[in-house]
């Protein structure tokens, strides 16, 4: 057990399976140099210019070219620098990566890691602060990781890596810095959630750097006697229906948080998957960003944000309320 | 008359009978039999390219295609009978009947995949040849795309690509001068082969309906990638005789502009007379058209008699983790 940061954490993971696997290689915008968020320092040196492969301010070819070189037998990470900038490589991912082995009737693999940073940051403004997790869970062929831990970004990277499905791999940029203890000798796998805390009455769930607020909420609603349990999913597809239900079936209510816009987020989906399996104490509920734009202010890039306070109040409302 | 080698020449016309009878026999299969179901798009009047260039290429070796690959794939070794039973959606296809003629592939001889998509395969195939200079191999990859390919964005970064990481690959622009409806140089600034040059590319500008041409140049133009490992790109100037998908018309086209070039410039009647000339009787070479024709309506009595992929299969090949067929809703 080690304590490392969320960045450091994926490195380590990427390291190791660098070592393990020649056919594993990095390809994405200033590599060379350790990445845009150093989350690849150190492995220039160790792998050199052809396994950290920096690569032109071409998306669309760095995405395409590193399927191409998965047909082929070898096994990219890609970088995509800002989740943002991953749209330019939209039709690689979705009309290439995720359908190839299907249109192909199963005569190829695309075994990729497609790494795209994540979220607010603060003040980064429309353009590179998204969360659009719930574009790629909506798309058949893709496996989505969003892991909020320095432990989960080191055991889903490595399961990630050994999948041979193409994985779109979220990390949240606000958290490269967050410590935390990583047992390496823990396995992930993809569609088993984290119970971030147990509890009786409410149940938050989340992915991403929202599963740390909702932990926090979980706090402060403990000193206010409600008793909240926090399933951080990790992956949204496959996602663990099962742990949100056998939650939900304990405390009957039902909050979902996240980051991205809250009409059409993944939050919905949890929740019209648990209305159509379960029954409630309160009406469940899902909170996210209102339907706007990401903004440069700090005051107007706060009013988009799900805090710890207002994952709290909604748990404390769904106390009052009934279904 | 230039001096060639007879039964190469034969063997040429040989190959682009066969993709002229696999695509005139899908056509009527579709027109008169419903029986290829989407769009198909006929390389008729292209069968050079496809033939003269992957001559020189080994099993082992690549190619990627566009939505009018047919020909590509037909020349990279593939079985007649799976392509078609692909064109019908059944069981048996290359593709399993899940692709259909734009997905067509055949991993087994190095076809990794036609394109939907204009210009997708051109950062794929950049990718392949990125790969095989990871690992080591030293396969060449051939990217086919049309001339409407090069006015979108991957055409520019997968080209620069192969020039940067110095990759073993030929781009072959194969212009049959229409994009879909539009004439190509309407919308097309410059010569493209001229933007293959700014990047620093080998550049090899050829007649795409002369296959004798073409087979020899590059012979020597992928010979040289597979010494140097080094991008070259190669621009084949052709035409589409028929429409853009089998049941266009192609009433834009000026009058009498596909009849003149039918006449004078179809590949397979040129390599007929070439052949003529050079004292091959018309029964011989009729014998060549009516081989392709009985292969190619034997692969499509084999596809008719073929039943439906099993209605299970659409789940099948999805994904492993969070597979469909464990929960699809």
């Amino acid at each position: 057990m080690t304590v490392m940061t969320y960045a450091e954490a994926a490195r380590l993971a990427v390291a190791e399976a660098m070592r393990a696997d020649d056919r594993v290689w990095c390809v994405g915008e200033d590599l060379g140099r350790g990445g845009v968020f150093k989350q690849y320092a150190g492995l220039p040196e160790e792998f050199g210019p052809k396994r950290i492969s920096d690569a032109p301010i071409s998306e669309a070819c760095i995405m395409g070219a590193a399927f191409g070189a998965a047909l082929v037998g070898t096994r990219p990470i890609v970088e995509m620098r800002f989740a943002d900038f991953a749209l330019c490589a939209t039709d690689e991912l979705v009309n290439q990566i995720a359908k190839a082995r299907f249109m192909f009737g199963g005569q190829s693999r695309a075994p990729m890691v497609i790494r795209k940073p994540m979220g607010m940051w603060r003040s980064s403004a429309a353009q590179h602060s998204q969360s659009l997790e719930s574009w790629y869970a909506h798309i058949p062929g893709l496996v989505v990781c969003c892991p909020a831990t320095p432990q989960d970004n080191y055991s889903m990277m490595r399961a990630a890596i050994e999948c041979d499905d193409p994985v779109v791999y979220l990390e949240h940029k606000n958290i490269w810095m967050m410590e935390g203890e990583v047992d390496t000798s823990l396995k992930a796998e993809f569609g088993k959630a984290q119970i971030r805390r147990t509890g009786s009455d409410v149940t938050l769930v989340s992915w991403s750097h929202t599963a740390n607020l909702c932990v926090e909420a979980a706090e402060t609603l403990a000193g206010k006697g409600i008793s909240a349990e926090v399933i951080d999913l990790v992956s949204l597809w496959p996602w663990d229906k099962a742990a949100v239900l056998e939650s939900v079936n304990k405390t009957g209510r039902l909050i979902v948080a996240h980051e991205s816009v809250a009409v059409g987020g993944f939050g919905a989906e949890v929740v019209a998957t648990m209305a159509q399996s379960t029954t409630f104490k309160s009406p469940p509920q899902r909170l996210g960003s209102p339907r706007s734009l990401i903004a440069y202010a700090p005051n107007l890039e706060d009013k988009l944000r799900v805090t710890a306070d207002m994952i709290a109040g909604a748990a404390t409302k769904s106390m009052e309320s009934v279904a | 008359m230039r001096n060639f080698d007879v039964e190469r020449g034969l063997a040429r016309l040989t190959l682009m009978e066969r993709i002229r009878a696999f695509e005139e026999t899908a056509r009527h299969a579709a027109v008169e039999e419903e029986l290829v179901l989407g769009a198909i798009h006929l390389s008729i009047g292209q069968e050079a390219v496809a033939v003269g260039v992957t001559e020189s290429l080994r099993k082992d070796d690549y190619i990627t295609s566009t939505h009018r690959g047919h020909g590509h794939t037909l020349a990279k070794g593939a079985d007649a009978t799976a392509m078609m039973k692909e064109l019908l959606g059944r069981e048996g296809g290359c593709c399993g009947g899940k692709g259909g003629s734009m997905h067509i592939a055949d991993f087994g001889v190095g076809m990794l995949g036609a394109n939907g998509v204009v210009s997708a395969n051109i950062t794929i195939a950049a990718g392949a040849a990125h790969g095989v200079k990871l690992l080591g191999g030293d396969q060449v990859t051939v990217c086919f795309f049309g001339d409407g390919a090069a006015n979108r964005g991957p055409f520019l970064e997968g080209i620069n690509w192969a020039g940067v990481f110095e990759l073993p690959i030929l781009f072959v622009c194969e212009d049959n001068q229409y994009s879909a409806s539009t004439k190509t140089s309407d919308m097309t600034s410059g010569n493209v082969a001229d933007r293959a040059r700014a990047i620093g590319l080998p550049v090899t500008e050829i007649d795409g309906n002369d296959v004798e041409e073409i087979a020899t140049k590059s012979a020597e133009i992928i010979a040289r990638i597979r010494a140097t490992g080094k991008p070259e790109f190669m621009l084949a100037k052709t035409y589409r005789l028929d429409g853009h998908t089998y049941f266009d018309p192609a009433t834009y086209r000026p009058e009498g502009e596909a009849d003149r070039m039918r006449r004078e410039s179809d590949p397979v009647s040129r390599q007929r007379e070439l052949l003529q000339e050079a004292g091959v009787s018309e029964t011989d070479l009729d014998a060549v058209r009516t081989t392709a024709t009985a292969e190619m309506q034997a692969a499509l009595d084999a596809a008719k008699a073929a039943p439906w992929p099993a209605d299970d299969t659409v789940f099948n090949d999805v994904q492993d983790v969070g597979s469909p067929a464990q929960e699809a809703f």
